[in-house]
């Protein structure tokens, strides 16, 4: 059962395609887990539909409707939908790792946590962390928004207990203390737009090498 | 605005379309929206002759498509504003745009013609509801849609009424959901 949602901002946000690409991730994985937030998505892009068809009309070139026969004639086959996935990993997130979680290239920073950088475009970025069981992530604080969605374990924090599924939602006024329950290890997904800033002194001065 | 009759209209064609390449049915789909594709895109940062090669792409994919448009899901309006959004993306921003899984069905070959009414008359309450508002209100929400809000401004867009409309398009896909799985 998910209890932590993504906020009306971001899908509307996600709705129109105004995201950076590391948020649509978390934004897509997410959905791909929680039937709640899908629904309200069809809504935002439902309103994207109503925009679309009070648009003001531009005309089109006289040519264009047999432009347009022509590509469907020489074009590729159909796109297919994104399939469910059955691993731990959701569809869209495995997109970025080429399998499931056995497949990550885990990076050790330190404390027991692993963390690996997922290749998006640069406005935002967005990373996997692997906490061991009872573990605390280092103590931080972040610039800018920060999504966290869990995808294995739980941890909880000051804003309550994030479970599989569960997005926590924080911006810079947030400094939390996230600690991943015994058993599993807690993997997540993690989106800033600005690096993590760790407020003890060993992980900040690993920072400039491994890229937090 | 699609009244109830054009809306109708829109969805015969697009299922025309979809279970028999019916070529007359596209061309007036082709002519209901190719001025408005090419108007939104033009809204959005696209020049004129960019956002016609768009238009020509998006309206080619909605073809290959066809068959994943469901009546019950959305309106054709909403589905092809999700292909214009994301062939948008690719031209504007040249960024990947991550998607959700589907949902673990496809299209039903006779959709529930129920779930599909209630669906599609929602969708045009929420378009008289979205013409109905103030016209700052209404431009706040198309410049959100047109990419042109930052994420703070996005947030005051969520405080607008809507409200009724967009939970029972809410409501309706849940229960379409739990109907399926």
């Amino acid at each position: 059962m998910i209890r932590h949602h993504l906020t009306d901002a971001l899908l509307i946000a996600y709705a129109a395609g105004d995201l950076a690409e590391a948020y649509s991730l978390a934004v897509a994985t997410h959905i791909s887990l929680c039937d709640e937030c899908r629904a309200r998505l069809a809504a935002y892009e439902a309103l994207g539909g109503a925009v679309l068809e009070g648009c003001d009309r531009a005309p089109v070139s006289d040519g264009s409707l047999a432009a347009t026969m022509a590509r469907i004639r020489n074009g590729a086959p159909a796109e297919r939908a994104v399939p469910v996935s059955r691993g731990v990993f959701p569809t869209p997130l495995q997109a970025y790792i080429g399998g499931d979680a056995e497949a990550v290239r885990w990076r050790s920073i330190g404390g027991g946590v692993k963390q690996a950088i997922l290749g998006t475009s640069k406005a935002a970025s967005a990373r996997l962390l692997r906490i061991p069981g009872g573990t605390a992530v280092p103590d931080h604080s972040h610039g800018g928004l920060e999504l966290t969605l869990v995808l294995q374990g739980a941890f909880s924090d000051e804003g309550g207990r994030f479970a599989r599924g569960d997005i926590e939602i924080a911006d810079q006024s947030v400094e939390h203390t996230p600690t991943a329950e015994a058993g599993p290890d807690c993997i997540c997904l993690a989106v800033t737009d600005a690096p993590l800033r760790f407020n003890s002194l060993i992980p900040r001065l690993l920072q400039p090498f491994v890229k937090i | 605005m699609v009244q109830g009759e054009e809306n109708r209209l829109l969805v015969q064609q697009m299922l025309a379309v979809a279970q028999s390449q019916d070529e007359a049915a596209f061309a007036a789909l082709f002519s209901h929206f190719a001025p408005r594709l090419k108007g939104f895109l033009m809204k959005s940062g696209a020049a004129p002759a960019q956002a016609e090669d768009c238009v020509q792409d998006v309206m080619a994919t909605v073809w290959r498509k066809a068959a994943m448009f469901d009546p019950a899901r959305a309106n054709v309006s909403t589905w092809i504003f999700t292909i214009a959004r994301n062939r948008r993306i690719d031209l504007l921003r040249r960024d990947r745009r991550p998607e959700p899984e589907d949902l673990p069905w496809g299209p039903e070959p006779e959709p529930d013609q129920i779930d599909a009414l209630a669906l599609q008359q929602d969708s045009e309450h929420l378009g008289a509801a979205l013409k109905a508002l103030p016209d700052d209100q209404r431009e706040l929400i198309e410049k959100a849609y047109f990419g042109d809000l930052s994420h703070g401004e996005i947030a005051r867009v969520t405080g607008l009424p809507l409200g009724t409309i967009k939970s029972r398009i809410r409501l309706a896909i849940r229960k379409l959901r739990q109907s399926m799985s």
